[in-house]
């Protein structure tokens, strides 16, 4: 019967002023509000102020350290000038006699003196001030050829930085937005804002526009990171470990952008579990847990490929593990693409769940929701 | 017509409502009464689909209710709040937009909305620097921002200052006014009964009553008469086919028998004396829902 009573009601406003809002409709909205509400806070601004700072100046710093591997400079007193003529390996700066050169290495210009000595069998002496000068020791040495099997790629200390660097961006990115989603979530329990919104949208909206907003923003800020990182190796004419970075680099914000939406699933499903902001850090201890092993797994473990090769098929530490081997070397190019087919099926089972716990929970405050019951419904 | 046809819900071993079925007519108010823990808030959320019901079927002019007739429901849920670090105005609209509204209409409804609700100076505040009298207030602009065609209110006079009471009620005789099912409950049963068109009350998940107020009253209470003379009413104990509820001196409550016999005591009550009122006693909201709950 009111149908027909219905429809001259519907009629008072004009169809494009008024429609049925499409799920994409809600998403949209509900990420929209999430990113401009972050982008507003100054808590945020700040903190990835500091965390982009960081990273420019572990660059600089390491442009830095890098360069003070230079050449040493040797006083070389007249009479041995012809042992070191023509060794790049030194920077020699010529003297009279042995007395100014070891002025010179008394004041901290030189590393070592290089002096005639008739009696060595080199021809030259070598003086240091407190320790055997070894870099000036091994230029003037002659080395036999060395020729290495299985060659290590990389050189170990800049791939611990690299595991290093990957480990804190994905650690520091994960958990500041992983609590912001949580916080997100809590707050609209603990305001009870959720039912008007429930009556709006579906909790699948609501869920999927919350992991949407946040992940847009995680990715913002890592491609950001990613950018002046790039940068930052430009700038400081580091182009050579750039180029050895560029497609681990590519593909960490490849499995970041799928692993983020995996982790924002189960933060927001964790923290729907509790009604009050106070219980935000103990609900989601585990999944901040699955966000910690990977950061510390690959920083002790950067150079042992078992572990990294385990790491990089588990869903969890796979963002860290593929680029990480990427980057060594130990990677076929097949290993990514497979890698990343497994994290995209766990996502979707994590949002899956993630979405039957987030309704299940999203109505009952007080108490905590026991896992078990959020789950069955 | 808002209907609901045997509604059932379980939570867990505890059934919560229990073939709940009654109608809220076409600009008509209904008045929703129950204790606490009687299902009020259940059966409001099933009907806005925010939870769902195991069994039974909410129709809305005979068709079954769909998540795009949702968006068209006005809701105040009974556990109040909105984004404390949100600006008034920007809120309401992000609401309005939610139930589908364009981004332009959605503002101009929620500025005129706001006016109406004396929060026009206001919109650019965030809620938690509100008064709670004007938080109150942006908590019904968010329920009628979207210009609901059904309104299910839960509690909406709860916490309310006088004012806000006021504004309430005549939103909803607006709403009503203009042919919405108008559905709200209320602990308040003196509101509820100057407002109501129609009634329904709820008990342990049951619906113990429901009907129009005049049909409801006619129903239960039972029909007591009020006498006040300026003599004693002492002897109305003894008068055939009387039976004396309430006395004191010159005035008496009593229910008759019959007609006769009422009529017999009336006369009776003239012959003594003067008399100066003689009604039947107005049965309350009160005593309606404690005989049918109790």
């Amino acid at each position: 019967m009111s149908t027909d009573t219905r429809a001259p009601r519907a009629t008072r406003t004009p169809g494009d002023e008024r429609r049925t809002p499409t799920f994409v409709d809600s998403v949209t909205l509900v990420a929209g509000r999430e990113i401009t509400m972050r982008m507003r806070s100054k808590a945020f601004l700040v903190s990835t102020g500091i965390l982009m700072l960081a990273v420019l100046a572990s660059i600089v710093l390491g442009g830095i350290f890098g360069g003070q591997s230079d050449v040493p400079k040797v006083a070389v007193v007249a009479g041995a000038t012809d042992v070191v003529a023509g060794n790049e390996a030194l920077d020699a700066q010529p003297v009279d006699d042995l007395a100014a050169a070891e002025q010179l290495l008394r004041d901290g210009e030189v590393e070592a003196i290089v002096a005639p000595a008739a009696s060595e069998p080199l021809g030259v002496i070598v003086y240091g001030l407190e320790s055997t000068p070894n870099s000036v020791v091994s230029a003037l040495s002659v080395a036999p050829t060395v020729e290495l099997l299985d060659p290590a790629a990389v050189d170990p200390g800049i791939a611990y930085l690299v595991a290093f660097g990957f480990g804190i961006v994905f650690f520091m990115s994960a958990i500041t937005f992983g609590s912001t989603i949580s916080q997100s979530v809590v707050e609209e329990k603990q305001t009870r804002v959720v039912e008007i919104l429930l009556s709006a949208v579906s909790a699948r909206a609501l869920l999927t526009g919350k992991v949407i907003g946040n992940s847009v923003l995680a990715f913002g800020q890592i491609l950001a990171i990613a950018v002046l990182a790039i940068l930052g190796l430009m700038l400081t004419d580091q182009q050579v470990l750039l180029g050895v970075l560029g497609a681990s680099v590519i593909w960490f914000v490849v499995f970041f952008a799928i692993g983020f939406v995996m982790l924002a699933a189960l933060f927001a499903a964790s923290a729907a579990l509790v009604s009050r902001a106070e219980d935000i850090g103990s609900v989601t201890t585990p999944v901040t847990m699955l966000v910690m092993i990977p950061y510390f797994l690959v920083i002790f473990f950067n150079d042992n490929p078992v572990v990294l090769a385990i790491m990089s098929y588990v869903p969890f530490s796979a963002p860290v593990g593929m680029p990480m081997r990427i980057f060594l070397g130990q990677a076929e190019w097949w290993e990514p693409i497979v890698s990343l087919v497994i994290l995209v099926a766990s996502t979707a089972l994590a949002v899956v769940i993630g979405e039957r716990i987030y309704r299940n929970s999203l109505l009952k405050t007080g108490a905590r929701v026991p896992f078990a019951e959020a789950l069955r419904g | 017509m808002l209907e609901l046809q045997d509604v059932t819900k379980r939570y867990g071993e505890r059934l919560a409502l229990d073939h709940v079925s009654f109608t809220v007519g076409d600009g008509r108010l209904t008045g929703f009464v129950g204790g606490n823990g009687a299902g009020k808030t259940t059966t409001m959320r099933i009907v806005l689909g925010v939870l769902a019901a195991d069994g039974g079927t909410v129709t809305l002019g005979g068709d079954t209710l769909t998540a795009a007739d949702r968006r068209r429901f006005g809701y105040m849920p009974e556990e109040r709040g909105l984004y404390p670090k949100m600006r008034v105005l920007e809120q309401t609209v992000y609401l309005a937009r939610l139930h589908g509204w364009s981004a332009a209409a959605a503002h101009r409804n929620a500025v005129e909305l706001l006016e109406r609700l004396g929060l026009g100076e206001r919109g650019d505040d965030t809620i938690e620097s509100l008064s709670l009298g004007n938080q109150q207030r942006a908590q019904i602009a968010a329920a009628l921002v979207h210009r609901p065609e059904v309104l299910v209110l839960d509690e909406p006079f709860s916490g309310l200052d006088p004012m806000a009471v006021e504004t309430v009620q005549g939103v909803l005789a607006d709403a009503a006014a203009s042919g919405a099912p108008v559905l709200f409950s209320s602990h308040q049963l003196d509101i509820v009964e100057r407002l109501c068109d129609d009634l329904v009350i709820i008990a342990g998940g049951r619906i113990a009553a429901s009907g129009t107020a005049d049909t409801l009253r006619s129903q239960h209470g039972s029909e007591r008469w009020e006498l006040l003379t300026s003599g004693d009413l002492g002897w109305l104990r003894q008068q055939p086919g009387i039976r004396v509820a309430d006395f004191d001196g010159g005035w008496a409550v009593f229910e008759a028998e019959s007609d006769a016999a009422r009529q017999a005591a009336l006369a009776e009550a003239v012959a003594r004396g003067e008399v100066v009122n003689f009604t039947r006693e107005h049965t309350t909201l009160a005593q309606i829902f404690k005989e049918v709950v109790l």
